[in-house]
């Protein structure tokens, strides 16, 4: 009866067709096993947030903000909680790494994909791979030791300095196209006066923005000391470093799923490499692309090691907005506060502060993850 | 008149402003096919005489006097690493005519046809000896820019394959990485009337092309290429993936644009090929028994009508009565 040969010569009967009861039942067995796992993950995360919510909530209404507020500083043990001394810190970093990774990582991607040839490319993806491996203490001791002193102390004003500029300069071409493009809309007539309102407004803002970066750049041309030991501009290199293969690896991902009658498409009329790349490819690839950009964003807000050891602020620290001198990430507030024998004694919401950093961290990743797939549905090229 | 031929051969051959010269076959390719044959000696003395050439080829069923070879090809090989796709290919390609490369599958047709703009190139591991001249230019000199070649010599791919961009920016792409800024509107208007498709989208330029049908992204990837404004255009199976009415439209197309552009086409259809082609080349697969490999040859390449009817070669005339393959 089970003889292949004879199943299609035997018209099929409910008994031959019948599914058996142990097998119903290792089904449904099955099913449910990896609902529970799913069930797990989704509960778990819950219950985090629950408590992380539950803490938090015990800081905001506890901690007494007319206190804190003016106080420059962040000393959780002394009861002093100033939001900015933490959050504009975390900033600079996560801007420098990005500065560092972004473009480094996406050159690596573009070679990777569009120029390496297969040999190359086998040997030099493992390669990045491997980096993405190594532990971020490494990572933290070698930006201590080595980038801190020699990177920072030698070239970082300079450095920064070219780099802020060039960012500004980008910053302003890209703000300045914006604005043209819609006024050139608005004089076709394709947009009313109510629109111009809201983009002369967007105009302004951006416009002050700008303005406030530059200022904000001057204002490091004065008060440079050139720290030996750690500092946030160190601790920025490090976490870049660190995010380099990560950028460049899900980019690569993303470009290397971009058809290839694509490219013979663009080689075709005429285009070089480059041309194929930055018009066709990454164009295509773009959602993978500010994927990878979102999460390296996430990683290197949320890096604590190399922080907490290159930084440059052990468990408490005055505000600061320049990039040489020692300061306290977000994260490096909570790793700090959670170490050491005396953990969390202090102030009575010493310890709750740390959820309530927990939640910021949560809601700033969550925001930037947010706005991200909004701007990939915008540019997305379907392919 | 004969000035203007005259300049075309010379900086053809020079390969020093070939886009321009480009234009200029262009604006009097028309009135060239027409021309007493007396112009044609005069107007080549750059390229060793390419008439005679093509003519001792071609077998000369109906001798064209005025007739022009744009790629002369000489015992071309291909390899991909170790592996022979095609053998001693030899045949010639004339201005202003249509030429189609027909055969079993497999037999090297692709292979051939992407040696004509460098595409090969792009794939590793790919080697070609022999020689391919283009307007008495070898095509694989270590001089020449492969994307200056591909500028001149364009392409239309089996599948229709648009860029993930507006059916403006589709057109627009060629000019674009060429540099050129001005004038696009007019180069885009221009060339999607010449590819029979501007009635059909000039309300809708800034729309996705991938909401055009097959046939219509195929017009565009052909509107794509001519926006360049080509010496050549290579076709690969371009109706494989149509209907026959999207088909007959391409073909008709193919008719209109030769008088401007020369055009090598790849085919299955044997029908296609009697029908819109001047000449035709005819490749078959050898099949090596010792490694069961296949090497592509080339087994005659004459005009259209007698390879149709009246083949020097059993092996063709048995793959165009359908006997074979
Ligand atoms: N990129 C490549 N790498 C290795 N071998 C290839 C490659 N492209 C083609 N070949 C081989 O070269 C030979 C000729 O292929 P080609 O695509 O030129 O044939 P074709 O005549 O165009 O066939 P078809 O009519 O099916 O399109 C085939 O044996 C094919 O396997
Ligand atoms: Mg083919």
């Amino acid at each position: 009866m089970t003889d292949a040969s004879l199943i299609g010569a035997v018209p099929p009967t409910l008994e031959t067709l019948r599914i058996s009861k142990g097998r119903r039942r290792r089904e449904v067995l099955v099913r449910w096993t990896l609902l529970l796992a799913a069930l797990v993950s989704v509960v778990v995360s819950a219950l985090i947030l629950w408590s992380l919510f539950r803490e938090a909530w015990t800081f905001i209404t506890g901690v007494v903000w007319a206190e804190t507020w003016g106080q420059s500083g962040w000393f959780p043990r002394r009861g002093i909680y100033d939001i900015p001394t933490i959050v504009v810190p975390t900033v600079i970093v996560t801007a420098i790494a990005m500065v560092v990774a972004g473009p480094i990582g996406l050159g690596a991607a573009v070679y990777l994909s569009e120029y390496a040839r297969a040999g190359v490319r086998a040997w030099v993806k493992p390669v990045l791979e491997i980096l993405a491996g190594i532990p971020s203490v490494v990572l933290g001791f070698f930006a201590l030791t080595w980038i801190a002193p020699n990177l920072v102390g030698r070239i970082g004003k300079p450095a920064l300095l070219t780099v802020g500029l060039g960012v500004l300069g980008l910053y302003a071409a890209v703000a300045g196209f914006f604005a043209w493009s819609r006024l050139k809309r608005y004089r076709d007539g394709s947009s009313d006066s109510s629109a111009l309102i809201g983009v002369v407004g967007a105009a302004a803002l951006l416009a002050a923005m700008g303005v406030g970066y530059l200022f904000w750049l001057l204002s490091l041309l004065g008060d440079f000391a050139p720290a030996r030991a750690g500092s946030l501009a160190a601790a920025g290199i490090g976490v870049g470093l660190l995010t380099i293969p990560l950028v460049a690896s899900v980019s690569e991902d993303a470009m290397a799923a971009v058809p290839e009658h694509l490219r013979e498409a663009s080689a075709g009329l005429g285009a070089r490499r480059m041309a194929t790349a930055t018009k066709v490819v990454v164009p295509a690839a773009i959602s993978g692309i500010v994927a990878a950009f979102i999460v390296a964003t996430s990683r290197a807000i949320g890096e604590t090691m190399v922080v907490f050891m290159a930084g440059g602020a052990a468990d408490a620290a005055r505000f600061t907005d320049s990039p040489f001198e020692g300061g306290l990430t977000m994260t490096a507030a909570m790793a700090s506060l959670a170490s050491g024998t005396d953990s969390v004694v202090g102030e009575g919401l010493t310890f709750q502060s740390l959820y309530f950093v927990g939640l910021l961290l949560f809601v700033i990743t969550l925001a930037l993850n947010v706005v991200a797939a909004r701007f990939v549905d915008r540019v997305r090229e379907q392919y | 008149m004969t000035d203007i031929t005259a300049d075309t051969t010379v900086d053809a051959g020079a390969g020093a402003t070939v886009g321009a010269a480009a234009g200029g076959a262009a604006a009097v390719g028309i009135g060239a096919a027409a021309a007493p044959p007396a112009t044609a000696a005069p107007a080549s003395p750059a390229v060793p005489a390419p008439d005679a050439a093509a003519l001792g080829l071609a077998g000369a069923a109906e001798p064209a006097p005025d007739r022009h070879t744009v790629f002369c090809t000489r015992d071309l090989n291909v390899y991909y690493g170790q592996f022979r796709a095609v053998r001693d290919v030899t045949f010639d390609v004339c201005q202003h005519e249509i030429t189609a490369l027909i055969g079993p599958s497999g037999c090297g047709k692709t292979t051939v046809l992407r040696c004509y703009n460098r595409m090969n190139d792009l794939i590793d591991g790919a080697r070609v000896t022999g020689t391919i001249e283009y307007h008495g230019l070898d095509l694989y000199d270590e001089r020449v820019d492969a994307v200056e070649v591909r500028r001149r010599i364009g392409m239309v791919f089996q599948k229709p394959n648009p860029f993930p961009k507006s059916i403006y920016d589709n057109v627009a792409y060629g000019p674009r990485v060429a540099g050129q800024r001005k004038g696009l509107d007019e180069v885009v208007e221009g060339s999607l009337t010449k590819a029979a498709l501007w009635d059909e989208v000039k309300d809708r330029l800034g729309d996705s092309a991938f909401g055009l049908s097959g046939g219509q992204q195929q017009r565009l990837c052909i509107a794509r290429a001519i926006a360049v404004d080509p010496d050549v255009l290579l076709m690969d199976e371009p109706c494989s993936a149509l209907d026959p009415i999207a088909t007959a439209r391409i073909e008709d197309l193919m008719q209109e644009i030769k008088r401007e552009y020369t055009i090598v086409i790849v085919t299955h259809n044997m029908q296609q090929a009697a029908r819109v082609s001047d000449m035709t080349a005819f490749f078959t697969a050898e099949i090596h028994s010792e490694n069961d490999t296949r090497t592509g040859i080339l087994v005659e390449c004459d005009h259209t009508k007698t390879i149709f009817s009246n083949p020097s070669d059993e092996r063709t005339e048995n793959y165009v009565t359908g006997r074979f393959g």
